[in-house]
């Protein structure tokens, strides 16, 4: 090829985007049973036709198709070439490998060796499995083991390149109280960045250091009157959105997103006009009990987003939910102590109940307007 | 939060058509009979290429510290991108290159062919690197030069571009050095002279090679499109055609034109069996639902379940094709993943395309303010382009 027209080609080249097939990957599963007391692993491992045919040659009569006779007669050489570039270790022990069977299966871009993969470890049940990989590293660096390991219910994936040959995954207990970790945290994160639920909430507590009388907001003489009021909201709130968001993530009630998240903004415009101009006065945690409601329905949404554990479901939905309580309290105990001390001075009663609540409402306001017509005007 | 909640029918539905792909795959089988083909490779092992690839290949396998015989094999390798745009030859041709792979300064030949597998995976910066490299140390590579212009306009980095392009046309034939000029110049308010340059430089050297002529063919139909001139662009893609090299961009711009032309049924003929090619299959099933043909649904799993595959490696590199999938064939309950994708995208890549994705994106979507960055590199650009205009005229009509 001429200098030039090699020039030539390459410009045309460049400009192609990166994708046209698909670069080559194998999936690799592994299901650990630890129902028996002792484990059992079992898996399966699928490796592309075109991929073990550029590695070994399977296209024995050279025409361009691979049959599944041509296959078939490969199946030894493909289960120890394979067998060789795969280590699994059960706590530090090799495990021994074989294939019984290999069957075929169609993926998106060809057909594709399924290998039943026969497990067996020293150890009766392990703590941690670790997977050794390095199929067509030496042919092709761009190849990706795809893993997908699962075990108590609970599914993991795993990516497998030049960058990770070897990677390790806990079994066994812990996974549960890990997982429990996760949501809780997940849970905790939610309520300090949703902000409708925050407003929604303080909208309800500024005014629990005050008592309405004569027309307009008092200091309230004791904190324990105080407190009780908090408590009484909270605990309202609590039991009210943990009720919707264990019946709509358990898939006993769905309600349309927009309605709910409309209804949310709704929620929050409603509850800080309560403050200004009080209607509801003293049966604060009713309105925190409805709405709480509603709340609950959003909480659902973001745990739907999250992703639920298929073996799981309760305990993520409860580690979601210990999650926003405690999240909610934390944010109750910087409130409280803070508004107490400041509830004399024209400051809290002016400025932050009334003048608070008017922002908080108007923030809510256009939320409303943006949610229930589905347009965009503020970056949160 | 309620941001999040305004993705979920775009997550669920994203779901739906996950779990779908899965239930299409998951059932192993055995065959019928030893007879069943499974799969059809690229070429037949008596093609002259392939023959040629598993020469080279067992000459590297006897001597793999050969730097000639490395270098020939991944060239080789990714002649087969080229032709076939199938990435398992980045792979090879990366393993071919392996004893020098990993070194900070290997010999230009290995670095020249490191920045085109680089630029494979949308490393710009990285492949720039070593192009830069090259050039600083032997101003005559032309072919880094080349890489250097290339990259540069995906970027829309057009000073940077233009430099290295008067680089190469010291280097280059006439044909080429006017046409790497003139493809800034399209791009930069002078498109109806570039495609007048670019057609004088074509006639005055017919017996230019084939492949230079595909380019400029290529390039002077993509400008005249911009323009508006719509049998002009028509004769210089079929002149392309002409040439008789397979060439998956070619293919994907011109079935992009039939598209816009409102010609789908010749698109489903232009592009027949060359589904294989994720490029050209998204445009076979565009064409299909314009026409609602039976092979829709089929070739929308396909591409769905690619893409999945697509994510499950962790690749990003096929923001813009997924964004035209979500805009084109799932519909408006998609728009605000499809605009998400087109913008990530427009942040890697700048060019016409990759701003009319995220211009139609934006629309669907109903958030004009996503497509402010297409319109500042269109008013800092100059370029004329009677759709990009269009769409964005239609931005600034929404409310």
């Amino acid at each position: 090829m001429s200098w030039a027209r090699c020039l030539a080609f390459m410009l045309a080249v460049v400009v192609m985007p990166a994708l046209a097939h698909k670069p080559s990957d194998s999936y690799l599963a592994f299901k650990v049973d630890q129902a028996t007391g002792s484990a059992r692993i079992s898996g399966q491992w699928d490796i592309a036709l075109r991929d073990l045919d550029f590695a070994i040659g399977l296209d024995a009569d050279g025409d361009g198709n691979i049959t599944w006779g041509e296959t078939r007669a490969k199946h030894a050489e493909i289960a120890a070439y394979a067998l060789a570039r795969l280590a699994v270790q059960a706590d530090g022990v090799d495990c021994s490998l074989s294939v019984p069977d290999q069957l075929i299966d169609k993926h998106s871009d060809g057909a594709y060796t399924v290998m039943q993969l026969a497990l067996s470890c020293a150890q009766a049940s392990p703590k941690q499995l670790t997977i050794s990989y390095r199929l067509f590293a030496d042919i092709d660096p761009q190849h990706r083991g795809l893993l997908k390991l699962e075990s108590d219910g609970l599914a993991r994936t795993a990516i497998f390149g030049p960058e990770s040959r070897q990677q390790q995954f806990t079994l066994g207990k812990t996974s549960h109280l890990t997982q429990f970790v996760d949501y809780a945290r997940e849970g905790v994160w939610h309520i300090w960045i949703g902000f409708d639920h925050i407003l929604f909430l303080l909208s309800l507590l500024l005014p629990a250091v005050l008592v309405w009388q004569h027309g307009r907001w008092q200091a309230s003489a004791r904190f324990s009157t105080s407190f009780i009021e908090v408590t009484k909201i909270v605990t309202a709130f609590t039991v009210a959105h943990s009720i919707t968001l264990s019946l709509a993530t358990l898939g006993v009630v769905a309600l349309p997103t927009r309605l709910v998240e409309s209804a949310i903004a709704a929620s929050v415009v409603l509850a800080a006009l309560n403050n200004v101009w009080p209607t509801l006065r003293g049966r604060r945690w009713m309105v925190a009990f409805g709405f709480g409601l509603l709340h609950g329905f959003g909480f659902a949404s973001v745990l739907a987003d999250l992703g639920l554990p298929s073996g799981a479901l309760v305990l993520a939905l409860i580690g979601f939910n210990v999650g926003v309580e405690a999240g909610q309290l934390a944010i109750v105990a910087v409130f409280l102590p803070l508004a107490f001390v400041l509830r004399r001075s024209w400051f809290y009663q002016r400025l932050v109940v009334i003048g608070g609540s008017l922002l908080i409402a108007a923030l809510a306001a256009v939320w409303l307007a943006e949610r229930a017509f589905n347009f965009k005007v503020m970056p949160f | 939060m309620h941001k999040l909640a305004n993705y979920l029918p775009a997550g669920t539905l994203l779901l739906t058509l996950n779990l779908f792909a899965f239930a299409v795959q998951a059932a192993p089988f055995k065959p019928r009979s030893d007879a069943e083909v499974l799969e059809v490779l690229p070429a037949r092992a008596t093609d002259p290429r392939m023959r040629e690839l598993r020469r080279l290949r067992n000459e590297l396998a006897a001597r793999p510290a050969d730097l000639a015989t490395a270098v020939q094999l991944a060239r080789a390798y990714y002649s087969e991108v080229a032709a076939e745009g199938d990435p398992r030859y980045i792979g090879y041709a990366q393993a071919a290159l392996s004893p020098w792979w990993g070194m900070s300064a290997p010999p230009s030949s290995v670095r020249v062919l490191r920045a085109m597998l680089l630029q494979f995976n949308h490393q710009f910066d990285a492949a720039l690197a070593d192009l830069q490299a090259v050039t600083q140390q032997d101003r005559d590579q032309g072919e880094a030069w080349a890489w250097q212009t290339a990259i540069h306009m995906v970027r829309a980095d057009y000073t940077e571009a233009r430099r290295s392009c008067a680089e190469m046309a010291r280097l280059a034939t006439p044909l080429i050095g006017a046409g790497c000029t003139a493809q800034i110049d399209s791009l930069t308010g002078n498109a109806a002279a570039a495609a007048t340059v670019l057609r004088e430089a074509l006639a005055r050297d017919p017996k230019a090679g084939a492949a230079e002529q595909l380019w400029v063919l290529t390039r002077l139909g993509e400008i005249e499109q911009r323009l508006g001139q719509f049998p002009a662009a028509e004769e210089a893609f079929r002149r392309a055609l002409s040439l008789d090299i397979t060439d998956g961009y070619l293919l994907a711009a011109y079935a992009d034109f039939l598209l816009d032309q409102g010609r789908p049924a010749e698109v489903l003929l232009l592009l027949k069996d060359r589904g294989r090619s994720d490029l050209l299959l998204l445009r076979l099933a565009l064409a299909a639902k314009a026409l609602n043909t039976p092979a829709l649904a089929a070739w929308q799993a396909e591409l769905a379940a690619r893409f999945d595959a697509a994510r499950l490696r962790g690749d990003s590199v096929h923001e813009k094709e997924e964004a035209r999938f979500a805009l084109g064939l799932l519909g408006p309950s998609q728009a605000a993943r499809a605009l998400e994708l087109a913008r990530d995208n427009f942040a890697v890549q700048r060019e016409p395309a990759d701003a009319r994705v995220l211009l139609e994106a934006a629309l669907a979507a109903r958030q004009p303010s996503a497509a402010a960055p297409v319109l500042a590199w269109m008013k800092a650009s100059s370029i004329e382009s009677q759709k990009l205009q269009a769409l964005a005229q239609q931005l600034k009509g929404q409310p």
